[in-house]
């Protein structure tokens, strides 16, 4: 276990930015939870990753938590303003199915940051999470803590239109607030990232990525050039439509052989799901171009809705045959071995 | 007779849903230990963030047991030469009597056989355990969820179930929860688990001991500290909000306050935005010293002991600051563009789907605002005109500032502000552009029952025309609210409008303004979708009589059938019905109008009949030279009073107008003593008919008094 070292006011020894992902990975990496890396196609929040947005789907338990660098194109603000980031990161944590002590071990999260919570006054207010870009929602709260938000806690219900089961619990720490918080600093650019062992030598989060935020900015807001955003938009829309009908076609395929299962098995949706990512940023970034006007906005979030929509649909069922298949070999293991239930297929097994 | 207690443990509910779901918990308990004659003493609630607790104090053990008389085959079959039958035997052995005991009825149908049976009564154990998970599951949740099976479904995973009667634990089980009698203390300041020695009051002990309050005392706790913090400033006091303090009651389960500060220089932002602040974003209380200004200061409630070290003061601070800085960047940011400069903006701001832009919508509702000045200037009323359409041109623009963006609830108020410090326009002078920035400010008043209307008659003007378009719109698509989905509010709106006109006693009829708020949209893509203009209609009028309605009952205190009364004579003039209100109210218990009530639904009747006769009244009555003395007397009086009547009318004196109206009692009483209608001669028959059809329009100009409930007043 790592120390639960209690807050004091001058927070010279307080945890650099580095060390406090460090600590809450290794928190939930001894809990169970894979240690996934950030996605790599831009992503608006580490629910659109893959990680969070297909894992959630089906009955297959899973537990991962990453950090996830979230792009925000209209909340860019040149690096002027101290709270607010065009990207920030958010540490991401998905236990599917939660466990019944799922808040207790937030908490306890907390205490392996350095946050005693004996002296802290700490809060979960209701807080109801929806993207409809996604057609994704859950129910929870935000955690308060001193009066800051620092985590959305979600029990999500419903992931690109599919009920889930079980459901999942997703926990985002927004690492910026926690992190100004620890070091009690009130520009995010003043967090100390590192500090170096041996010097003492600080860099900041300023040094590290605040060209990012007044170059983006820039872009974002001033140069991105609307007329090709649309058609990176329309490009990847339509491949993405491509294969989501490839898809269809293969699976409603029902000759029995194994060539149609393992076609289907391989089948890109991952690259399909991208895709729908690479639309959902350029529509972010054309929408931070106030390029999208009233009558086309809904429209064009209904599109992005119907590609993640084909996908989640595409994937469960993807799931299913594999499952199936997983099965089927399940029956051809010796008799003795038959009772064995697949723990895999238990939606309550945690 | 032992004490029931109930507690569900849950992660934490929704403040806001923590009263009616706990109340309504208490009743279904209540009800299910009634029906099943299990009735408690008494019985309450207990609820906090993480649980809600119902204790019954005194419910019987078991239910009492119950006689019932059944009845078995006939004594023809049951006996034969005085020997139980076969079938005797066997209902004395379905019924557990013994055969020489069994009575004997007589029924319509015969003599019967028939027994006493005792039905042994099952414990409250048992009935509690089978019937209460159904009551929990049926409690109401304006958003619910599931966790465990897709069928169950509560608002927040259900972690533990405390049952028990006296100190035995009832084998309830709930949702995969099976009760026992641990409790869960507060989450930082006690261990964690509690064990309930006992249904009762040592469950509110135990729960105390473990750091956790009933509302009530949690109540009682914060006002104290409250007042306590406050007293650390001289002269200080924490404003009072409800709502604020509803919403931290139920956000603790052991409350104390924190006193913070924060920069002085920040009150040089606009007040509403630092109260909104503290208020909607971190629920914190304002201070204000004895001048009711602003302090740099603020109340946090928290959900603990205490901050010895300060470090929780600390940190709301830091974030306190952050909001401000924001607010304050916003408020910069938000002046390199004028309002003006916005307008063009709104273009890309959705009003609604079909009905387009804010842009459109400014236009329209600019429009429809001048037309209504101009029917305001007509009556005679002082207008300005040229305020209205300005403060219109620029009422949204602040929806694409950073600050409304941020604080949506400050709408308007921001374009307000804004709109006092900006130069609209170097020609115009400094009382219009303020007139013009108050126009602004107000226009989205009055948000609720509560709130106040618009000051000026610019504001309500505005605000009147605001609505209406929103309004209009909506029902001309066809999305007039059902139920409890009003989406955009519009019965929230029109209660405004109602208010606004009746308070500013505005010239303003409601059909009108519905009919010149559609004629905005004409020409527009929204057009095609729209309803047809006679479903429109009444779908509105409909609609809006309600609101009148409401207001009437609901906020002015009219009684049901002064409201009935008066909106059958009328429900478009909103001033209009006011006045009539007022004056009927006056006379309504009077017994010469309880007289005419009844007489008013007699000749009501009386027409209705003849019209299922087919019997047509006389165009018009006149004195024949065979009509009865109390007829004619009836028609002189008409005569004599009915162009005062009217006169009075057409001045709005409504309570002279029913004074004298009061007066025809006696003629008509004698008319109906003494004076058939439906005779034979058609000739007379008409006549009178058309005498009594003058008479009901005569009398429900100003209301229809046969709505007026006479029974038991005098």
């Amino acid at each position: 276990m790592l120390p639960n070292k209690s807050l004091h006011p001058v927070k010279s020894n307080s945890l650099t930015f580095q060390e406090l992902i460090l600590r809450l990975q290794s928190f939930w990496a001894e809990r169970g939870c894979v240690l996934q890396q950030p996605y790599d196609v831009e992503v608006g929040a580490g629910t659109m990753a893959p990680e969070t947005f297909l894992r959630v789907l089906g009955p297959k338990p899973y537990k991962v938590a990453y950090v996830q660098p979230s792009r925000r194109p209209a909340d860019g603000r040149y690096g002027e303003n101290p709270n607010r980031l065009f990207k920030h990161m958010q540490l991401q944590v998905i236990l599917k199915p939660p466990p019944e002590n799922v808040q207790e071990l937030y908490l306890e999260s907390l205490g392996a940051i350095g946050i005693d919570l004996r002296q802290h006054d700490i809060k979960f207010e209701e807080d109801n999470w929806e993207a409809p870009t996604l057609s994704a929602w859950g129910v929870g709260w935000q955690v308060m803590l001193d009066g800051l938000e620092i985590t959305q806690f979600t029990y999500f219900q419903q992931c690109g239109g599919v009920d889930l089961f079980p459901i999942s619990a997703e926990l985002t720490y927004g690492l910026e607030r926690i992190g100004s918080f620890l070091q009690d600093v009130d520009s995010i650019y003043d967090i100390v990232w590192a500090r170096d062992p041996k010097t003492g030598h600080e860099v900041k989060y300023g040094d590290v990525r605040l060209a990012d935020e007044q170059q983006f900015s820039v872009y974002n807001f001033e140069l991105a050039d609307v007329d090709k955003a649309w058609k990176h938009f329309e490009l990847c829309e339509t491949e993405c439509r491509k294969l989501l009908e490839q898809y269809s076609a293969i699976s409603e395929d029902k000759s029995p052989t194994d060539g149609v299962g393992r076609e289907r098995s391989r089948f890109p949706i991952l690259g399909a799901y991208d895709l729908c990512l690479k639309c959902s940023h350029y529509f972010n970034i054309l929408d931070a171009r106030g390029a999208i006007s009233v009558t086309e906005r809904v429209g064009v979030i209904a599109r992005v809705r119907a590609l993640a929509v084909g996908i989640a649909k595409a994937w469960v069922d993807q799931q299913k045959n594999e499952l199936a298949a997983g099965e089927k070999s399940a029956e051809e293991e010796p008799v003795r071995e038959k009772r064995r239930v697949n723990p895999t297929l238990s939606p309550v097994a945690s | 007779m032992p004490d029931f207690l109930l507690e569900i443990g849950c992660e934490e509910i929704p403040a806001r849903m923590i009263d009616a779901a706990s109340s309504e918990l208490r009743e279904r308990v209540s009800a299910l230990l009634g029906k099943e004659r299990l009735a408690a003493k008494d019985i309450e609630s207990f609820d906090s963030p993480r649980r809600l607790a119902v204790l019954a104090s005194g419910i019987p053990a078991a239910q009492p047991d119950a006689t019932e008389q059944i009845t078995g085959p006939s004594v023809n079959v049951a006996y034969k030469d005085g020997q139980p039958t076969p079938a005797a035997h066997a209902f004395a052995r379905k019924s557990g009597v013994d055969v020489a005991l069994l009575a004997k009825i007589s029924t319509p149908k015969g003599e019967y056989l028939s027994a006493t049976v005792t039905k042994k009564g099952r414990s409250a154990s048992e009935i509690i355990a089978e019937h209460l998970p159904k009551e929990i599951s049926s409690i109401y949740w304006p958003k619910n969820m599931y966790w465990r099976k897709t069928n169950e479904r509560f608002v927040r995973p259900i972690r533990w179930l405390v049952a028990m009667l006296d100190a035995e634990t009832i084998p309830l089980e709930f949702d995969g929860v099976r009760a026992a009698n641990i409790s869960r203390g507060h989450r930082i300041l006690s261990d964690g688990d509690v064990t309930i020695p006992q249904a009762g009051l040592a469950y509110i002990d135990a729960l105390r001991n473990a750091r956790v309050l009933g509302r009530p005392e949690r109540e009682r706790q914060i006002r104290k500290y409250l007042d306590v913090a406050a007293r650390a400033i001289s002269g200080a006091r924490w404003r009072e909000d409800k709502s604020l303090l509803d919403s931290v009651i139920n956000l603790t389960e052991f409350p104390s306050v924190i006193l913070g500060n924060f920069d002085p220089q920040f009150l040089s932002l606009p007040e509403e935005v630092l109260v909104t602040v503290m208020r909607d974003h971190q629920k914190y209380f304002a201070l204000e010293d004895s001048s009711h200004k602003l302090l740099p200061c603020f109340l946090a409630v928290l959900n603990t002991d205490g901050d010895p070290d300060g470090l929780i003061r600390h940190g709301n601070e830091r974030v306190l600051r952050a909001r401000f800085n924001d607010a304050r960047f916003f408020w910069e940011t938000d002046q390199k563009k004028s309002l003006l400069e916005r307008l063009d903006l709104l273009r890309h701001v959705t009003f609604q789907k079909d009905l387009g832009s804010y842009y459109d919508k400014t236009r329209r509702v600019q429009r429809l605002c001048s037309w209504l000045s101009e029917i305001i200037k007509q009556s005679g009323m002082a207008i300005r005109a040229g305020v209205i359409h300005k403060a219109a041109c620029l009422a949204k623009t602040d929806l694409t500032t950073e600050l409304v963006k941020e604080f949506t609830e400050l709408q308007g108020i921001i374009g307000g502000l804004y709109a006092r410090v900006q130069e609209l326009d170097p020609s115009l002078p400094e009382s219009t552009r303020l007139a013009i920035a108050d126009t602004v400010y107000g226009h989205y008043k009055p948000e609720s029952t509560d709130d106040e209307v618009p000051q000026s008659i610019e504001g309500a003007v505005l605000s009147i025309g605001d609505k209406a378009d929103t309004i209009a719109g909506m029902f001309a698509l066809g999305l007039a609210p059902s139920g409890s989905k009003d989406p955009f509010a519009l019965r929230r709106q029109a209660n405004g409008i109602v208010r606004t006109i009746a308070e500013k006693k505005l010239p303003l009829r409601l059909s009108e303004l519905m009919r010149d708020a559609r004629a905005g949209y004409q020409g527009s893509d929204a057009e095609k979708k729209f309803v047809n203009a006679d479903k429109f209609r009444e779908s509105l009028a409909l609609f809006l009589r309600e609101r009148i309605e409401f207001y009437l009952r609901d906020v002015l205190g009219y009684s049901y059938d002064v409201v009935k009364a008066v909106l059958a004579a009328g429900s478009d003039d909103v001033a209009d019905v006011l006045s009539r209100a007022a004056a009927v109210k006056q006379v309504m218990y009077m017994p010469e109008f309880q007289a005419i009530g009844a007489a008013g639904k007699r000749m009501r009747n009386i027409l209705r009949q003849a019209q299922e006769k087919n019997i047509v009244p006389a165009t018009q009555f006149e004195y024949l030279a065979d009509a009865a003395d109390e007829e004619k007397a009836l028609m002189a009086y008409l005569e004599r009073s009915a162009g005062k009547i009217e006169e009075h009318r057409t001045k709005k004196e409504y309570l002279d107008a029913l004074l004298l109206l009061s007066t025809i009692r006696e003629p008509l009483d004698r008319f109906f003593e003494k004076v058939m209608v439906m005779v034979e001669n058609e000739r007379i028959r008409a006549n009178r008919l058309a005498l009594l059809r003058t008479l009901l329009r005569e009398f429900s100009t100003i209301a229809d008094f046969s709505e007026i409930v006479t029974e038991g007043k005098n």
